[in-house]
């Protein structure tokens, strides 16, 4: 027996060191994470030694580089000059998340989401953090980041750069998290082609490209094409961009879907300071109210943005359009949230307002008419001015 | 660059050591490397640092308990930087290190030319085993992207040329 072992020791040796290293592997595959726990125990806890143990040196040599930089530029370069220009960039950078927001809320009320009534959510509050490290493999693309647990990290939270988004926040670890890359073959976000609305699901390769699945072979989609978050996945915010689709082709396994490829819009190969967002805020889509302090309907709103009668037709028959002014019919909603019209004459629910006409003659309604809501988080809109029921008949759908 | 590989007893062959700073200090420098400077410079992912330092440490040593050991302690600390289970690595470089020991023992790989052939085989032996436990134990099939493998193990190869002459310096001398 002892022969044996003395024999064959090496090979026992790597069998048994292997057989440690696979049941190791089987325990975290058969274990299911838990995202709400930063630190699941076990196993995991080596990467949190591991990581720990190398993150204070990061820091310091991001640390040193960024003392000699920063000493360079302020002693030897234009101080003033540079001072001036980080402050221009943090406001370039603020306004453009907030034109992004704004622009995806212009769009929003012309394509009538505040009928489908969901909540939208934005940017409500970020928080700075330099990159420390990497995975150092092209199997997995993760960064680390120097904010951690202490610094109000959580699970799944985005991360992003002013050009747009770079990834969410997988592991958090004390003094650092761990941030999969949206390129990343793990990766995954919903997102929505700009121009033509079409909605898929971005995901990464094993080269660390970007492309967009679950898109119909018979759509059209152009190279150039913006590519946004949806927000579906409730982890990127909203209409931030992710990308632009560099090509387009038909998949030819399946036949039946296209190859999108994307461009990212921020830089993932120099990523040096990212933003990660640490609270999302809700808002609730543009509404408006009566007279009496209730709600005005879908319906209404939508008729409102639709072309509006001539005022010849009341100029000519006085009468009958202050009659009808009383009288209007009102545009309605059915369940299915579709609108109907009512016959001139019936009862609405609605009180007519003289003071204001359907169709003002100095302020011609169109479908841009309605003003968007750009008012703080929040905020109620009982502020804005009131709708004046609409006249279904007058308006007809174009 | 001359390619000799050839045959060696075991009377000829020298057995080196290494301080403990080294040991420790070396493979540590090489994840650290490894991790860090991609930040900036996105494409030294395609060198694989540690693997090279457990190929070196083990031919070296040419002891092939030391050398499966040192490559499952790279392995499994280089795995703890990505968010892949933890062990991938550290199989394939306990492996390598167990093979690449025994490959020591057996023939000359102090020469450059075949320090390059042996460097792009084991990075391939490593991609392959990757590949392997990916299918087999976690259940994840990714295709192997052999251009972009053969590229990668031939840049890993001409790095180790230069990367071994380098720690050559560091054997311990007597």
């Amino acid at each position: 027996m002892e022969s044996f072992f003395g024999r064959y020791k090496n090979p026992l040796v790597l069998m048994a060191v292997l057989f440690i290293q696979v049941v190791g592997l089987a325990t975290q595959v058969k274990r299911p994470s838990d995202p709400k726990v930063p630190n699941s125990p076990g196993t995991r806890l080596i990467r949190v030694w591991t990581v720990t143990a190398f993150t204070p040196i990061e820091r310091t040599f991001v640390g040193i580089g960024h003392f000699f930089r920063n000493g360079w530029h302020n002693w030897i370069d234009l101080h003033g000059v540079r001072k001036q220009n980080q402050d221009l960039q943090a406001e370039v950078a603020r306004m453009r998340l907030e034109q992004v927001r704004l622009r995806e809320d212009a769009e929003q009320a012309q394509r009538l989401q505040a009928l489908l009534g969901f909540r939208e959510s934005f940017i409500s509050q970020t928080l700075a953090a330099q990159v420390i490290g990497t995975s150092g493999t092209e199997k997995s693309r993760v960064i680390y980041i120097d904010k951690g647990i202490h610094d109000g990290i959580k699970n799944d939270m985005a991360v992003i750069t002013p050009d747009g988004v770079v990834g969410r926040v997988k592991d958090v670890l004390p003094l650092s998290s761990q941030v999969l890359l949206i390129n990343d073959r793990d990766s995954g976000a919903g997102v929505i082609l700009e121009k033509s609305r079409l909605q898929g699901v971005l995901k990464g390769t094993t080269l660390g490209d970007m492309q967009v699945d679950g898109v119909m072979a018979d759509e059209k989609v152009e190279a150039g094409e913006r590519v946004i978050a949806s927000g579906g996945d409730r982890i990127y915010p909203k209409g931030f961009p992710v990308g632009t689709v560099s090509s387009v082709a038909p998949d030819r396994e399946s036949g039946a879907f296209l190859i999108i490829k994307v461009r990212p819009a921020a830089d993932l190969s120099r990523l040096e300071e990212v933003l990660v967002v640490t609270r999302m805020a809700e808002r609730a889509p543009i509404t408006t109210t009566t007279t009496e302090g209730g709600h005005v309907r879908a319906a209404d709103i939508l008729s409102q943005r639709l072309p509006t009668v001539p005022k010849v037709d009341q100029a000519a028959t006085p009468g009958q359009g202050d009659n009808k002014k009383k009288t209007t019919p009102t545009a309605q909603s059915n369940p299915a949230g579709t609108t109907t019209g009512r016959p001139e004459g019936a009862s609405t629910a609605t009180k007519p307002k003289p003071k204001k006409p359907v169709a003002q003659p100095d302020q011609p309604k169109t479908e841009g008419s309605v003003p968007v809501d750009n008012s703080a988080p929040g905020q109620e809109k009982q502020e804005k001015p009131k709708p004046s029921p609409p006249n279904a008949t007058e308006n007809p759908p174009r | 660059m001359s390619v000799a590989v050839t045959y060696t007893s075991r009377e000829e062959i020298e057995v080196h050591k290494f301080s403990w700073p080294v040991s420790i200090g070396i493979p540590a420098l090489a994840i650290f490397v490894q991790v860090f400077f991609p930040i900036r410079i996105r494409f030294l992912t395609v060198f694989d640092l540690p693997l090279l330092v457990t190929i070196y440490f083990a031919v070296a040593r040419r002891r092939p308990i030391p050398g499966l050991l040192t490559g499952a302690i790279i392995g499994t600390v280089q795995d703890a930087f990505g968010h892949h289970y933890i062990g991938l690595n550290g199989i394939a470089k306990t492996i390598i290190g167990f093979l690449a020991s025994s490959l020591g023992v057996r023939l000359d790989v102090e020469n450059p030319g075949s320090r390059l052939l042996m460097t792009v085989g084991f990075y391939l032996l490593h991609q392959i085993i990757l590949t392997v436990i990916d299918v087999a134990l976690v259940g994840v099939r990714e295709p192997i992207l052999w251009g972009h493998t053969l590229i990668s193990a031939v840049a890993n190869g001409l790095l180790a040329v230069v990367l071994f002459v380098a720690l050559d310096k560091l054997k311990m001398r007597g």
